[in-house]
């Protein structure tokens, strides 16, 4: 459904962030994006819908290049892929519920979306995807009274309410405590199967990574290392894409992990 | 921290010997400058007239006490002119001053090159002349008056306001912009949702900041025709009606107080 | 409202909460302030006709700045601003050094409470008496020429700068000056030690600002007769001199953004 061909990123700087990425992910594939911080994991997520222009290459989204859109094309293209954030992003001066209809921004006009006049059916979505995340409390408080996993919720909202074809996630669990960030994983899995989404979820967290997903992508100065199951994640394969480093622990930590989840 | 050696002791000195020497010529100059400067203001100076100023002062004292508080009545349309004044000044100065700002705002200017330097010159001269001057100028095009009061304030008030405001638009959290972006959202659609909402605290701050200083403003502004109370003002001073005088005076201060307060109040319920 | 299941909630309409809760409240605040716009604009009286006229000269005014004239009055231009800097240079000397102990006194952390209590008098007197004002009363008792001017903006300098010198003070880190003064420090040395380092960056900064206020002030001082440029200003504008006009707002405004320019130099040095 997604295919990158050959994208490059070089910076202004010089710096090449993507070194001629190729890369295929098929309907309904959840994939995690796993390298060393600088390894341009994030550049190729923006790559993708455009918030970074990339030097060259295609991205092609069910065959439509996005790489020469127009900006009113691109803006369609946008509403097929939710975007997840780091640190949230939520607008954090507007309530919750403004922040999940603002994903349908790319749907409604601008007068409509200015009022807050939203589509019945758009508040009905709103509301329904709060209770999914069970938040449905909370629809009229600012944003900035939420806590972190909280507001991450809300973002995963607001990415849903777009009703994507693909979900791109930067960072979900960054700035989230071990617990909250195995929730938020969880939910974002969940509903990637229930809705038959494709993600890519670009993460640090290898163990994270391991738990959750079903085929893992290592990303080292700008190019892929290691393309397959998290099982395969050897220590050696972690060292090709991190650098030396003691990675049994890691790993037992998640054959663990991954019993606990189990026995769930 | 230079050490000096002598007789096989160590001498610690904040400077150096050139440091030293520089700054000490460096003061000799300003004082020097400072006394030219003294000079040409005593040289332009009476300073009979000086030295007679305690009498004066105490003469016009004794003329002005006590304020002549039944002039009062006179003076509710002036207070009410007054005010029209700021507040409108302040309006329309705010609806000039926003579409500005954006201009200005390095991450909001549709073009750094033309535009942008467009719009910093309109808030360089807008805000480095007086509204005093604005409103002599204004008296000379469109004749004395309120309305003309109004341009004044409004004039010297967008640079004022557009400054703030494009600093605090260059401020804002550019992460949330993007999210608002990743929707697929229109540019207005970015800009009512990822920028707006992350500059109004400010805006309403410098709003109501500005309506304070306007007050203060308008209230002399009658003194080159512009209307509002200072109008009375310069009459009064004309006659050397001074119970006037220091009756308009109190109002003034009256006025300037109750607009701090608000404006303190207001400040406080938005943050 | 905070418990309502998914299915009262569904199919309901949602309206963003109104920032003032109350509804009546809100359409009061609302109404109240439409009504008090509609009567603003109709106690201006405008004379349209006179506007109209107006446009005309406004024009020729805008023009001119597209070839202001330095000539033909230049001696007067010339010694105008050179009153109005040299009133700058004085006044922000003299009212520098006065707001030091000023600002010192009024600071609650380390001056006792009268002197406190009288400092902050000076400050707040100050502060509530426009500049303008403070001129016609000094003119008034000191006579004509730039010492009215030089007095004004000292006095003026004095109420800016003893307040923020005092809330910076009170305001700066508390630990520092505790080990100076545990060092045994007689109070002086104390202020020269643990106070003062904290605060000189600041002081700069805050003076530069205000030497580059006084000189925006200084320029329409001459209005009332207390010296400087705005008295050559004033003379041009009565005699329709536009050009000459704009040669002298065009000089005001390239000495404020020098003056800004080096400030910020100054500033980002000193910090």
């Amino acid at each position: 459904m997604l295919r990158l061909q050959k994208l490059t990123k070089t910076y202004k700087t010089g710096d090449q962030a993507l070194k001629a990425i190729d890369l295929a992910v098929p309907k309904g594939q959840v994939l995690a994006l796993i390298g060393p911080s600088g390894a341009g994991k994030s550049t190729m997520i923006r790559c993708i819908n455009r918030l970074v222009e990339p030097t060259s290459g295609g991205v092609l989204l069910e065959d439509v290049d996005l790489t020469n859109l127009g900006s009113g094309a691109l803006r369609k293209a946008r509403r097929e892929m939710g975007m997840i954030f780091q640190e949230y992003a939520l607008v954090e001066r507007l309530t919750v519920m403004e922040n999940v209809l603002s994903g349908r921004l790319g749907y409604v006009g601008f007068w409509r979306s200015f009022l807050r006049r939203y589509p019945q059916s758009d508040v009905d979505e709103a509301f329904r995807l709060l209770d999914r995340v069970g938040l449905l409390h909370m629809a009229d408080k600012r944003a900035d009274e939420l806590s972190g996993g909280q507001r991450q919720r809300v973002g995963i909202c607001r990415a849903l309410i777009q009703n994507p074809k693909l979900l791109l996630v930067d960072e979900p669990t960054a700035s989230l405590d071990p617990k909250t960030s195995r929730q938020i994983m969880r939910l974002i899995t969940e509903l990637c199967q229930e809705r038959g989404l494709a993600a890519i979820i670009n993460i640090h967290d290898v163990a994270l990574a391991q738990m959750f997903v079903p085929r893992v992508v290592g990303l080292r100065f700008g190019e892929i290392v290691y393309d397959g199951l998290p099982t395969g994640l050897t220590p050696e394969k972690l060292t090709e894409i991190y650098g030396e480093e003691d990675w049994e622990a890691t790993i037992e930590k998640v054959d663990e992990d991954e019993d606990v989840e189990a026995a769930e | 921290m230079p050490v000096i050696e002598r007789d096989d002791a160590q001498i610690w000195r904040r400077r150096t010997m050139g440091q030293s020497l520089v700054r000490w010529f460096g003061w000799l100059l300003g004082v020097a400058v400072f006394v030219y400067c003294w000079q040409l203001i005593s040289q332009s100076t009476t300073w009979f007239f000086v030295w007679d100023a305690p009498r004066i002062a105490n003469d016009i004292w004794t003329r002005a006490t006590p304020p002549k508080w039944d002039y009062i009545t006179q003076l509710g349309r002036p207070i009410w002119d007054t005010l029209n004044i700021a507040t409108l000044g302040t309006i329309i100065a705010l609806c000039l001053a926003v579409p500005v700002a954006f201009l200005a705002a390095r991450n909001t200017t549709p073009s750094a090159l033309f535009i942008r330097p467009i719009a910093l010159l309109v808030i360089v001269s807008t805000r480095s002349i007086n509204s005093l001057i604005w409103a002599l100028l204004l008296i000379a095009i469109i004749g004395p008056g309120v309305f003309a009061g109004v341009i004044a304030i409004a004039i010297r008030s967008i640079g004022f306001c557009a400054k703030l405001l494009y600093e605090a638009i260059e401020e804002i959290d550019h992460t949330q912009v993007e999210a608002i972006t990743a929707t697929g959202a229109s540019r207005w659609q970015i800009m009512a949702y990822g920028i707006v909402p992350q500059i109004l605290p400010a805006f309403a701050g410098i709003s109501v900041f500005r309506w304070d200083i306007n007050i203060r403003e308008s209230t002399v502004l009658g003194l080159v025709g512009a209307g509002g109370i200072g109008l009375q003002l310069s009459a009064s001073l004309n006659v050397l009606a001074w119970p006037q005088v220091s009756l308009i005076l109190i109002v003034i201060l009256v006025a300037v107080m109750i607009s701090e307060w608000v404006s303190a109040k207001v400040r406080g319920a938005i943050i | 409202m905070s418990y309502r299941e998914l299915d009262d909630m569904l199919g309901k309409g949602w309206r963003k909460p109104a920032f003032v809760k109350n509804p009546l409240l809100r359409w009061a605040l609302f109404l109240g302030f439409f009504a008090y716009l509609i009567a603003a604009f109709m106690t201006i009286d405008v004379d349209w006709g006179r506007v109209y006229e107006g446009l005309d000269r406004g024009w020729a005014f805008v023009l001119a700045f597209t070839s202001p004239d330095f000539i033909s009055r230049w001696s007067d231009i010339l010694s105008g601003l050179l009153e109005s800097i040299v009133m700058t240079v004085t006044a922000s000397v003299v009212g520098i050094l006065i707001s030091i102990p000023i600002g010192l006194g009024a600071a609650r952390n380390i001056a006792p409470l009268p002197i406190y209590m009288i400092c902050r008098g000076i400050v707040a007197i100050s502060r509530a008496l426009q500049e303008i004002i403070v001129a016609i009363l000094l003119v008034a008792i000191f006579g004509f020429g730039p010492l009215a001017g030089f007095l004004t903006l000292s006095f003026a300098t004095i109420g800016f700068l003893s307040k923020l010198l005092a809330e910076d003070i009170e305001a700066m880190d508390k630990v520092q000056a505790e080990a100076i003064k545990a060092s045994g420090a007689r109070w002086p040395q104390w202020i020269n030690y643990g106070v003062q380092p904290q605060i000189m960056p600041r002081l700069v900064g805050l003076s530069i600002y205000r030497i580059d206020i006084n000189f925006r002030e200084s320029a329409i001082l001459g209005l009332v007769g207390a010296g400087g440029i705005g008295a050559t200003l004033n003379t041009a504008f009565d005699r329709y001199e536009y050009d000459t006009a704009a040669a002298i707002l065009i000089l005001i405004i390239g000495i404020v953004m020098a003056l800004e320019y080096l400030s910020g130099i100054i500033r980002a040095r000193v910090q």
